[in-house]
Order: structure tokens, then C-alpha cells, then sequence
């Protein structure tokens, strides 16, 4: 498998992980471990980034990969970018996931305001990953703006229905510039091996692993899911129906005749 | 952002060869059967000699994606050549500057003479066509052609020299909609062997016209490699990595493909390639299956059948009626021309055909109306 680059920085892993939705810190330790996962995310409003001893925060100071804040919980372009300079300040890193979501039950992000806090904070120096509809042209919006990856959604999260979007997300995979992060709706590894299989970066899980029933072993089941679908996407996967040689020639005959 | 220069100087041309030459039939098999956008290898394997032995499996798939993309349909344009002046001494090009031959630039009534005759013959897309030579046809000569002719026709488009992005955009004020500019070759150490004088000689900056163009917002880029001067699979591999540039950075613009083979001209330069029309096939379907969103367009350079059966099995675009010399619809002299054509039927003889091979000639497809409603 190929590494992925993003903004620089090489990552052995293309699986992300969310750290929402655990049972318990050590829940969450034994998931990031089995998964190999060099990337996780952790919802700003969850920590507490000024009281020392945060239980998330403190499980995870010996993990040496990328953390990325995320700004859940905002609800437009303004509040986003004031969480995001807090983010910075209390956690040290300018990675971030920004995430806009006003509308509380779906949680589904508003691409306008995506695409204005992104431009503002790009300018600002942060790296910014959006957490986006599967739209084709909004990507492609977040990227002359100066986005560092793009992560569409699969399905609404949490819903654990996979690749609902598969039709944009080809198109997305197809013309992007940046990494594509599928996020959100992978519910089984089955899943986010078929997100790699379809050329996709890397996914982002975080509730299929949070809530199995031993988020130890998923953690690995996932990783395994994931390196499998890749691996196939780089050799090269085969189409469903045959196109062999076929007998007769009736398209090309006419070039016997020239 | 970087243009296209930077992607062409992490190539190697002649290893970018040899990997297609290695190419075999399990790998044009794998490209074939591939479900997700394929890439510069696949495209390798596709342009290969030993793909020769997949034609018609590439020639279905080619059909398929061409049907779906774009119909039973067959654009149809015409060039009309304003100019036969040149400051560049090209070897394969007619219109060199050191060739011997009578050289025009038409007047705003000769342009309206021609352009009369092919709008009766129902052109409404037309391609203005000059030399190079800025002294002449200049950008205030070229936005006054296109000025005087909108009237008339549904869409202009132009193949002239290259210009500065504030020059497309002075052009795309009054009315052009796309830009032709062909590299000719993308082997860098050679191209000085075929262009000896003029500004056609740098090569950095015919090849970064597509990225102006792109910057400029244009809403079409037509790109080709001249077919004879240099190995047409791996001028086609560049091109099509060239495709892939645009298509990412410039993702509002459209884009088309030509495949001019080199056709008898004034002056003595005889092809160093010769593809044969199989091969010319296989180039098409290759692109086809590489971009199902391109247009390929094919001119009157080719026979009539050849361009008959190519539709609908990749070709989108075809020229019709041409003649390649300024002033030439409304003479009988044709000293002037820069090629001769291979396809001389009439605009409804073509119609006929294409009909007959149940398309539907497309004569419009634009309306100078859209581009105010940007």
C-alpha cells in the first residue's frame, strides 16, 4: 500500500479514527492500538481544554500520530472559526476538522458555511479537512480555497448504512486534486473496504468501532478492511462482467477495408 | 498553483516509452475491465502495440461510453481561415514562413463573404483559423472578426497563436467560446527540430497556453499532438497526463482532442511517423476509455469512410466542407491552403451520412444569450 500525504505530512495508515462513542477512555486506547490508525479526531466540545486531567486528552498523550480537533457542535462559519483558534491555542496543532452542522438531528454539514469558514481559515494558517456533503462541486469549491482533504460523507452519521452517496463519491474520487476521506455512514469493514476499492484516500470510523461489542478486535477488523480494499484499488480490480477477446468483429471490421 | 510545465518535468519520455513498449495483454485486459477512472498505466497499456490484439473489445467499450456520455449525435463545424501569414518556419506546415508561398489576411468583407456562404450551408458553429503572426492577425484583428461574425453563427471558436490570459479574456468579452492549441509534440528536446523560427520556437510557452487559457476561464480547450512528428504513443501519453492536469486545476472548462495527421503540403518535410488508421483507432479509443467526458473531434485531414465509421465509436466533433486557405469558400483558387483535405463532400453530403448511420447532425449547441446570464 501506498502512504498517504496529506499537506506534507505521510501517513502509513489510511484509516482515521473518532474518538466519540466509546465506552471508556481505555475502550477507546485498545480500538486506536488494534487499528494502527495515525489520525484521530476529538470533538472540541467533548474536552476540556483548559482543566488539566481531561480523560480524552489524557489517554491519548502518548499516542504519536496526528490529532485533529474537530469543531462539532458550531453551527456556522463564525463559530467555527472561533473554536478552530481555540483549538489551536489549548491543543497546539492548526489540523482541523471542521465540521458545520446546524441542524441537530442528522447532523448534516451546511456546505455554505463549510466553504466560507475554510477560506478564512486556510488564510489563517490552520490545515483544514471539511466534513462535507458528497458533492462533487463543493469539493471542488474546497479545494481552490485551499482545503488540505476533502471527507464527504457515505451516509448520515452514525447510521452505519455505508456508501449511500457511492454515485457522487465516484465522481468526487474522480476529479479531486486532494485526498478523499469517506466519513461518515461506514458501519462495517465491509464498507470501508468497498470506500477503498472505489480509489477512495483513507475513511474516518468512529460508531461501527465505538459501539461494537469489543471495539478491540474492530479496530483491527477495520484496519485489515481497509488495507485490503486499498491494496486492491492499487492492483488494478477486475470488472464484474467478462471482456475477454470476443470471435467475431463487427465494430473493427471496417478497418480491414481502409 | 503549478501548470502543466511541472507535471511534464517529473516525465521521462524515453522511459514513459520503453513502459509502454513492456506493456502486455493482462495489462490492457486489467485497464479494460477497470470500473474506476484510469490512470497514466492503464492509459500505457491502452496505446500499447500488443493492445492492437483487444480492438474491438476497446472499440465496444469506447461505444458504450461514448453513447452514454453524448448520444446519437454528431457536432458539426467548419473552419475559416482569416489568415495564411506566419512569422514561424515550421518543417511540416504549409504556411511556414520561408515557403514560396501568396499570403492574405482578408479584410472585414472577405470575412463576410465567406462567412455568408458557409452559413448557408448550415454551419452555426465556426472555427477561425490563422497563422501566427501578431503584426497582422492580432488579438484587436481577431475580436473584430469575431465581432463582425457573431451575428451570424452560434459559436466561435478560434485556432491562432497563443495569447496572454488578458488577450482570452479580451476574446472571451466579445464572444469566442473555445481555444485550439496543439503542443505538435511534447518531446521537449526535439520540438526545436521542427519549429526553426518565430515564437513557436519556446516551448514553455506553447505549453502553458492551455493553463492561461484555463486561467482565463474559457469554457472549451481543444489540445492534440501533430501526428508524424515524434513515437504517437508516447506524445499521446503526455497529452492525455496533460488532459488530466486541466481537467483537475480547471474544472469549469471543457475540453476536446484532435488527431491532425500530417497530410501533403507545401514544402518537402516528409512524416517521421506514419500511424496507420488502425492504430489512428486505437488512439481514439484509448483517449475514449481513458476520459469518458472528452469531446474527439476528427477534420476532413481523414477519408470519408474512416470518419463515417468513427462516430459513435469514440468521435463526437467532426469539421465538414473545409478548406484550409483564407478566403477559400469563395474561390476557386486554392494556392493559398495550408493542407489539402481528404474528405471533400459538401456539409449535406456529411449531414447524409450521418444520418444514414441513424445520428443526428448537431449544428447548434450554444447561444451567445448563455454568456450573459453568467
Amino acid at each position: 500500500m501506498k502512504s498517504l500525504v496529506i499537506a506534507g505530512k505521510e501517513f502509513s495508515s489510511r484509516l482515521f479514527l473518532g474518538t466519540g462513542k466509546f465506552a471508556s477512555p481505555q475502550a477507546m486506547l485498545e480500538a486506536l492500538e488494534s487499528s494502527g490508525s495515525q489520525m484521530i479526531t476529538v470533538a472540541l466540545r467533548r474536552v476540556d481544554l483548559h482543566a488539566k486531567g481531561d480523560p480524552i486528552l489524557e489517554a491519548l498523550k502518548n499516542f504519536h500520530g496526528q490529532l485533529l480537533p474537530n469543531t462539532s457542535g458550531v453551527r456556522d462559519a463564525k463559530e467555527a472559526v472561533f473554536a478552530a483558534q481555540m483549538a489551536r491555542e489549548a491543543l497546539g496543532t492548526n489540523w482541523l476538522k471542521l465540521e458545520i452542522h446546524p441542524d441537530p438531528r442528522w447532523l448534516l454539514p451546511d456546505s455554505i458555511e463549510t466553504l466560507k469558514a475554510c477560506e478564512i481559515l486556510v488564510k489563517d494558517g490552520f490545515i483544514v479537512l471539511p466534513y462535507i456533503q458528497a458533492d462533487p462541486v463543493l469539493c471542488k469549491r474546497l479545494e481552490e480555497v485551499g482545503a488540505a482533504a476533502v471527507m464527504p460523507l457515505g451516509a448520515p452519521i452514525g447510521t452505519n448504512q455505508g456508501l449511500q452517496t457511492k454515485a457522487m463519491l465516484e465522481i468526487i474520487i474522480a476529479q479531486s486534486r486532494l485526498p478523499v476521506v469517506i466519513d461518515a455512514g461506514i458501519g462495517a469493514p465491509s464498507h470501508a473496504c468497498e470506500a477503498m476499492e472505489l480509489g477512495a484516500d483513507a475513511v474516518l470510523v468512529n460508531t461501527a468501532i465505538a459501539v461494537a461489542g469489543n471495539p478491540g478486535i474492530m479496530g483491527r477488523c477495520f484496519r485489515d478492511a481497509v488495507l485490503a480494499g486499498r491494496d486492491a484499488y492499487e492492483s488494478g480490480l477486475p470488472m464484474q462482467s467478462g471482456h475477454g477477446a470476443e470471435p467475431s468483429s463487427p465494430l473493427t471490421s471496417f478497418l480491414d477495408r481502409l | 498553483m503549478s501548470t502543466f510545465t511541472s507535471v511534464l518535468n517529473a516525465m521521462d519520455w524515453d522511459g514513459i516509452t520503453a513502459q509502454i513498449a513492456a506493456k502486455t495483454i493482462e495489462d490492457v485486459d486489467r485497464a479494460l475491465a477497470k470500473t474506476t477512472q484510469l490512470d497514466q498505466d492503464d492509459f500505457m497499456a491502452l496505446v500499447s502495440p500488443v493492445a492492437s490484439n483487444r480492438l474491438e473489445a476497446m472499440a465496444k467499450r469506447s461505444q458504450e461510453l461514448t453513447l452514454r456520455r453524448f448520444g446519437r449525435t454528431a457536432q458539426l463545424y467548419i473552419p475559416m481561415y482569416l489568415s495564411n501569414e506566419c512569422t514561424n518556419n515550421c518543417v511540416y506546415c504549409g504556411f511556414s514562413m520561408d515557403n514560396k508561398i501568396a499570403r492574405k489576411t482578408l479584410t472585414a468583407t472577405e470575412i463576410l463573404s465567406d462567412a455568408e456562404l458557409v452559413r448557408s450551408w448550415g454551419f452555426e458553429h465556426l472555427l477561425l483559423v490563422t497563422g501566427e503572426d501578431s503584426r497582422t492577425a492580432d488579438v484587436t484583428y481577431l475580436a473584430n472578426a469575431v465581432e463582425l461574425l457573431h451575428p451570424l453563427f452560434a459559436q466561435i471558436s478560434l485556432e491562432v497563436q497563443p495569447l496572454s490570459i488578458e488577450e482570452y479574456q479580451r476574446l472571451m468579452d466579445v464572444g469566442v467560446t473555445a481555444v485550439y492549441v496543439y503542443q505538435e509534440t511534447y518531446h521537449r528536446s526535439t520540438y526545436r527540430n521542427y519549429h526553426h523560427k518565430g515564437k513557436k520556437t519556446i516551448f514553455d510557452w506553447r505549453l502553458e497556453t492551455p493553463d492561461r487559457l484555463g486561467e482565463a476561464g474559457m469554457r472549451k480547450i481543444g489540445l492534440g499532438c501533430l501526428i508524424g512528428l515524434e513515437d504517437w504513443r508516447t506524445d499521446a501519453v503526455f497529452l492525455a497526463a496533460h488532459l488530466r492536469h486541466l481537467e483537475r486545476k480547471y474544472w469549469r472548462t471543457r475540453y476536446s482532442i484532435a488527431f491532425p495527421r500530417l497530410r501533403p503540403h507545401a514544402g518537402d518535410f516528409e512524416p517521421n511517423v506514419v500511424q496507420t488508421d488502425r492504430e489512428l483507432a486505437q488512439l481514439i479509443w484509448a483517449y475514449r476509455i481513458f476520459d469518458p467526458d472528452v469531446e474527439l473531434s476528427m477534420s476532413t485531414r481523414e477519408a470519408p469512410e474512416f470518419r463515417d465509421q468513427m462516430l459513435g465509436l469514440g468521435i463526437t466533433h467532426l469539421s465538414a466542407a473545409s478548406r484550409t486557405d483564407p478566403g477559400g469558400y469563395s474561390t476557386d483558387d486554392h494556392s493559398l491552403e495550408q493542407f489539402s483535405v481528404h474528405d471533400d463532400r459538401t456539409s449535406a453530403e456529411v449531414a447524409t451520412a450521418i444520418r444514414a448511420k441513424g445520428f443526428e447532425p448537431v449544428w447548434k449547441d450554444w447561444d451567445l444569450a448563455l454568456e450573459h446570464s453568467v
